[in-house]
C-alpha cells in the first residue's frame, strides 16, 4: 500500500492527556512540600523554589540575590564546597541554581533510590550554607570574571543594557548578575544577612516529581529541613516603581561587528494579567514560533538573520516585551523598521487572520502533552504554580481556555500591551557601519552607550 | 541498592529499498517521535566545497514536491515540535507530534526524502545561503572565542583530511556554491540506503511499521555510500594565536584521540571528566579553587566516527598568564598518566555514567531522545541495541586503562596549543605562537 500524496494525512482523534495529580502538605516551619508521582523512569527531580530573586536586591547591592544563590553549594557546616560536590557526584546528581527577578530555584535531579540523600543535600545547601568569608571572596572574584566575559558577548550586553533602559532604578532594572560596582562593594556579611532575611521556609516550596511517594518525601523533608525557621522575609515590591522614559534609539558600539544584536520593546504585562492567554496566542503569531510573522519576514523572506523572536517575559510585575534578533550589519535599519511594522500591524492594521488564529491555538494546545514528558518538566510546571499563585487545576484548564480565544481578543490584548510609539530600540553593533542608515528611522538621534555603563 | 534495567527495547526492520526502520513503544505520554538520520556530514565534503552538508539541511525545511508551502506549517499546526542538525558525521531530522499525528510526520519526512528536488528553486537556495551566512556570523564570527574551533581543527588535521574544516564551512565556499550541487548531493546521500528511521513513543509498532512502509517503501533505493576513511597524525606541538574582541585570554590544548566506540574512547571520556568537569575535578580544584589562576576550565573527549580529539580549555583570571595555566594543566595530565585516578574517582565516574544513561531514557524524541539514540547506534555500529554495551564500556574502565590511554594520547601525542588574546595583545599568547589563518 502506498500513501496518497495528493493531500496531507489528517490527524486522528487526540488521545487524552491529563496533568498528573498534585499532592500538597506544609511542614511546621512553613515550607510547602508538593509532589507528583511520575514513575516512568527511576529518577526524581527535586526543586526548591524560594520566592525571592534579584528584584529584592538592595540598591547599591545589585547582584546580591544571585551571589547568595551561588554561595549555597560552597559548603555547609564543616563541609567544604568540594565535599558537597563529592556528595552530589556520589549519587550521580545533576545540580543547578537558577536566579530570576522573582525567584531563586535550586534543582537537583537524581536516581530515585537516592531521593533521601538528594533532599538532605538540598537542605544542607539551602537551609544551612556555610557562607564563609574566604569562599565569598573567591566566588565574588569568579562572578566579576564572568561579568568581564559578558561584556564581550553581544546578547549578554544587549540583555543587561536593555533592562536598564526600560526600567532604570525599578527592581527589574538590572539583570541578576548585577554590576561590577555593586559586586566590588559587597561583603560576606551582606550575603549572610540576605540569606537570613530572604531565604526562608515561609516563602519556599519543595517540589518533588518522579518515582517517589509523597509521605516519604514529606517525612524526609521534615527531618532534613528541621531547624530552618525565621520570620517572614520583607515582601517583594508589589507595585511598580517609577519607570524612566528612555531614548527611542540607543547603540552600544562594537566596532567591526558582522552582526547587530537588536532588542526592541517596552515594559509589557504581568503574569496575572487577564490578557495572559490572548497574549500567548498573539505572541505565537507575532514572533513566538518558526512560522511567526517576524521570523518568516526577517529570516525566510529577507535573509537578514538566523532567527528572530518576540516574547512577553511574564513576571509578578510587568516584565519586558521585546523583539530579540541578531541581523547582518548592513540590514540593521531595515530589520528595525520591519520589526516595528510587524508589531504595529498585528494590533490593528493587519490583525490576526482566522488561519493564523487556528494555527496559533493549535500550536499551543495540540502539543501540550509533550511539555510534561519528564519528571523535570513536570517539576518546572509545578514551580510555576507555586511562583505565580496559580490554581491547582491551572494545567487542566489551560487548553480549553486557549481554545476559546477569539481573534478580537488577540487584537485587543496586543493593542493594550504593545505600543509602537513607545518602543525602545537598542543596537549592539558597528556604529560606523550602521550610523548613516539610522536617521531614516525617525527615532531621534541615537544615544551612544558603553558596554559597561551599567 | 536496586539496579535499574538499562536498555531501549526495539524492533528493527529493513525495507526493500534499504531503509532501516526502528520501532520503540513507550506509552507514558501521548506523543510520538519521528527521527531520521542520513549518514552524511561535513566529512563527506571536499576542500573548496565546505559547509554544504549543513546548508543542505536548511533546504530540507523549504518544502517538497507534494507539500511545497514550507515544512513547518502543517506540523506546527498539528502541535509538533521539530528541528534538524548537522555535524561532521551525520545529519538528523526529527518531529515530536501528538500520537494522533504520527502519519503526518512520516508523510512529511518521506516526501522530502523522496521528492525534494522538484520543489527546490533558485530563490529558496539564495535565501538559505544568506540565512546560513547569518548563522555563521551569529554563532562563530560575532561570538567571543567563536573562531577557536576552526583554528584547532585546521591545525589537528591536514588540509585533505575531512575533519580539517568545521561543519559551518568557509565563507568563500558558501558564497560560491551553486544550486546544481544540491541536486548531485541529494542523489548521492539522501536516499533510503543511507538513512535510518526511528519511531518511538505512544505508537503501535505494527501500525507504525505499516505507515512507514506506505510512506517510505516506494522511494527508490540509492547507491550505498562507501565509508569515509582518512588517517590523522600529529607530531610535536603546533602553537597558534588568534585575536578576538575579548578581555580575558583563553588557552586551548588539543590532541588527537581514539574514534567513537574505539578502545580508549570511554577512558578519555572519564579522564576528561575527572580532570575538568565540575568542582570536584582536579583542574577546577587547582586552577579555579586553590590557585585562582583561571576564571573557568573544561575538558572533553570529542568522539567522532573516524577519529576523536581531546580538548582542554581554560580562561585566564585577570592578571594571570596563559603559560601559568599551561604549566598546571600539563602537570595534572602527567600526574594522571603516572599515578592514575584514585578508587574514589573511578567509582564516582561509574556512578555518574550509570546516572547519565538512566537520564537518557527520559525522552522519546528530539536531540538525544531515545529515537535519536537508536539511530545513532544503528548508524555508527549497525546495532541499535548497543545501549547496554555502550554503558558496559564505561563500567569496564580501570585505573590502569585510564593511565595507559592518557599517557598515549595526552602525554606522548602531538598537541595543538591555541591562545586567544585581545586585539593588539599578541604578547599575552604562549611564546612562539604564530597567527592562525581563520576568518
Amino acid at each position: 500500500m502506498t500513501v496518497d500524496r495528493s493531500r496531507l494525512p489528517e490527524p486522528g482523534p487526540a488521545r487524552p492527556f491529563a496533568f498528573p495529580p498534585l499532592r500538597k502538605s506544609t511542614l511546621p516551619n512553613g515550607l510547602r512540600v508538593w509532589s507528583i508521582r511520575h514513575g516512568v523512569v527511576p529518577v526524581v527531580s527535586l526543586m526548591l523554589l524560594v520566592r525571592r530573586g534579584s528584584a529584592v536586591d538592595p540598591a547599591g547591592r545589585e547582584g546580591l540575590a544571585a551571589m547568595t544563590a551561588d554561595m549555597l553549594d560552597e559548603g555547609s557546616g564543616a563541609r567544604s564546597a568540594i565535599d558537597i560536590h563529592e556528595a552530589l557526584a556520589r549519587i550521580g546528581a545533576q545540580f543547578d541554581t537558577d536566579i530570576g527577578a522573582d525567584a531563586t530555584l535550586v534543582s537537583l535531579t537524581t536516581l530515585s533510590r537516592a531521593v533521601d540523600r538528594g533532599i538532605e543535600l538540598l537542605a544542607d545547601m539551602v537551609a544551612r550554607p556555610a557562607l564563609r568569608d574566604d569562599d565569598f571572596a573567591r566566588v565574588r572574584q569568579l562572578r566579576l570574571h564572568r561579568l568581564a566575559q559578558m561584556r564581550d558577548s553581544p546578547p549578554a550586553v544587549a540583555e543587561r543594557t536593555f533592562v536598564r533602559l526600560l526600567y532604570g532604578a525599578h527592581p527589574y532594572g538590572h539583570t541578576p548578575a548585577g554590576c561590577e560596582r555593586a559586586l566590588t562593594s559587597m561583603e560576606a556579611g551582606d550575603v549572610r544577612a540576605f540569606h537570613t532575611s530572604a531565604i526562608r521556609p515561609s516563602v519556599s516550596t519543595l517540589v518533588a516529581v518522579g518515582d517517589c511517594d509523597h509521605l516519604e518525601v514529606e517525612r524526609i523533608a521534615a527531618t532534613a529541613f528541621d531547624g530552618w525557621t525565621g520570620d517572614d522575609p520583607p515582601a517583594p515590591p508589589d507595585r511598580a516603581a517609577p519607570l524612566p522614559s528612555p531614548a527611542r534609539l540607543n547603540i552600544v558600539p562594537r566596532p567591526g561587528a558582522p552582526q547587530s544584536e537588536l532588542r526592541i520593546g517596552h515594559v509589557g504585562a504581568a503574569r496575572h494579567t487577564p490578557d495572559y492567554h490572548a497574549l500567548v496566542v498573539g505572541n505565537i503569531v507575532l514572533g513566538g514560533q518558526f512560522v511567526s510573522r517576524l521570523n518568516l519576514n526577517l529570516r525566510e523572506r529577507r535573509g537578514f538573520t538566523y532567527g528572530a523572536r518576540t516574547s512577553f517575559d511574564f513576571r509578578r510585575m510587568p516584565g519586558p516585551f521585546s523583539v530579540q534578533v541578531g541581523v547582518q550589519t548592513k540590514a540593521t535599519a531595515a530589520a528595525i523598521e520591519e520589526s516595528i511594522r510587524e508589531i504595529a500591524d498585528l494590533r490593528g492594521p493587519r490583525p490576526i487572520t482566522s488561519d493564523e488564529l487556528a494555527l496559533g491555538i493549535a500550536a499551543v494546545t495540540r502539543g501540550y502533552a509533550r511539555s510534561f514528558e519528564t519528571a523535570e518538566q513536570i517539576a518546572r510546571a509545578v514551580v510555576q504554580l507555586a511562583l505565580y499563585d496559580l490554581p491547582d487545576d491551572y494545567f487542566a484548564e489551560f487548553v480549553p481556555r486557549i481554545e476559546r480565544i477569539t481573534a478580537d481578543e488577540v487584537t485587543q490584548a496586543m493593542a493594550r500591551h504593545t505600543d509602537p510609539a513607545r518602543l525602545t530600540v537598542l543596537v549592539v553593533g558597528d556604529l560606523d557601519a550602521v550610523g548613516d542608515d539610522l536617521p531614516a528611522l525617525e527615532l531621534g538621534d541615537p544615544v551612544v552607550l558603553s558596554a559597561d555603563a551599567f | 541498592m536496586r539496579r535499574v534495567p538499562l536498555n531501549i527495547s526495539f524492533a528493527k526492520h529493513t525495507l526493500a529499498n534499504g531503509l532501516d526502520v526502528l520501532l520503540h513503544e513507550d506509552h507514558s505520554c501521548p506523543i510520538a517521535a519521528v527521527n531520521v538520520w542520513y549518514h552524511v556530514g561535513s566529512k563527506n565534503e571536499r576542500p573548496g566545497h565546505t559547509g554544504f552538508a549543513h546548508l543542505f539541511e536548511h533546504l530540507m525545511f523549504e518544502g517538497s514536491q507534494h507539500h511545497d508551502r514550507g515544512y513547518f506549517h502543517p506540523l506546527q499546526g498539528a502541535g509538533a515540535t521539530l528541528n534538524g542538525s548537522t555535524n561532521a558525521d551525520r545529519t538528523n531530522y526529527w518531529e515530536v507530534v501528538p500520537s494522533n499525528a504520527l502519519e503526518l510526520a512520516l508523510w512529511m519526512e518521506s516526501d522530502r526524502m523522496g521528492f525534494l528536488l522538484p520543489a527546490l528553486t533558485e530563490a529558496k537556495f539564495e535565501n538559505q545561503r544568506h540565512v546560513v551566512l547569518n548563522e555563521r556570523r551569529q554563532n562563530y564570527e560575532n561570538r567571543p572565542y567563536g573562531l577557536a574551533a576552526m583554528a584547532i581543527l585546521a591545525a589537528l588535521y591536514r588540509p585533505d583530511h575531512p575533519y580539517h574544516w568545521t561543519t559551518i564551512g568557509e565563507i568563500a565556499d558558501l558564497e560560491a556554491v551553486r544550486l546544481e550541487e544540491a541536486h548531485a548531493f541529494f542523489r548521492r546521500f539522501y536516499h533510503p540506503a543511507n538513512a535510518s528511521l526511528a519511531i518511538a513513543g505512544d505508537i503501535d509498532a505494527a501500525g507504525a511499521l505499516a505507515m512507514a512502509e506506505a510512506c517510505f517503501g516506494g522511494i527508490e533505493a540509492g547507491e550505498p555510500v562507501p565509508p569515509v576513511r582518512a588517517e590523522a597524525s600529529l607530531e610535536g606541538e603546533v602553537r597558534l594565536l588568534l585575536f578576538d574582541r575579548i578581555e580575558l585570554p583563553r588557552l586551548y590544548l588539543a590532541w588527537l584521540s581514539p574514534a567513537m566506540f574505539a578502545e580508549g574512547d570511554a577512558d578519555l571520556d572519564l579522564a576528561t571528566d575527572l580532570l575538568a568537569n565540575g568542582k570536584t575535578s582536579r583542574l577546577y580544584r587547582r586552577l579555579v579553587f586553590d590557585e585562582r589562576l583561571a576564571a573557568d576550565v573544561s575538558a572533553a573527549q570529542n568522539s567522532r566516527e573516524i577519529g576523536g580529539f581531546v580538548q582542554v580549555t581554560a580562561t585566564a583570571a585577570p592578571g594571570r598568564t596563559l603559560p601559568e595555566l599551561e604549566r598546571v594543566i600539563v602537570e595534572e595530565i602527567a600526574r594522571l598518566a603516572a599515578d592514575g585516578p584514585t578508587d574514589a574517582e573511578i567509582e564516582r565516574g561509574r556512578v555518574q555514567a550509570e546516572s547519565q544513561f538512566v537520564y537518557r531514557l527520559q525522552t522519546v524524541g528530539g536531540f538525544g531522545g531515545k529515537s535519536d539514540q537508536l539511530n545513532a547506534y544503528n548508524v555508527f555500529t549497525g546495532d541499535p541495541s548497543y545501549f547496554d554495551r555502550d554503558l558496559a564500556r564505561y563500567q569496564a574502565v580501570t585505573a590502569a586503562s585510564i593511565r595507559r590511554t592518557v599517557s598515549r594520547s595526552l602525554v606522548r601525542g602531538g598537541r595543538v596549543t591555541l591562545s586567544v588574546v585581545p586585539r593588539d595583545r599578541g604578547d599575552l599568547a604562549m611564546p612562539g605562537s604564530s597567527p592562525a589563518d581563520v576568518s
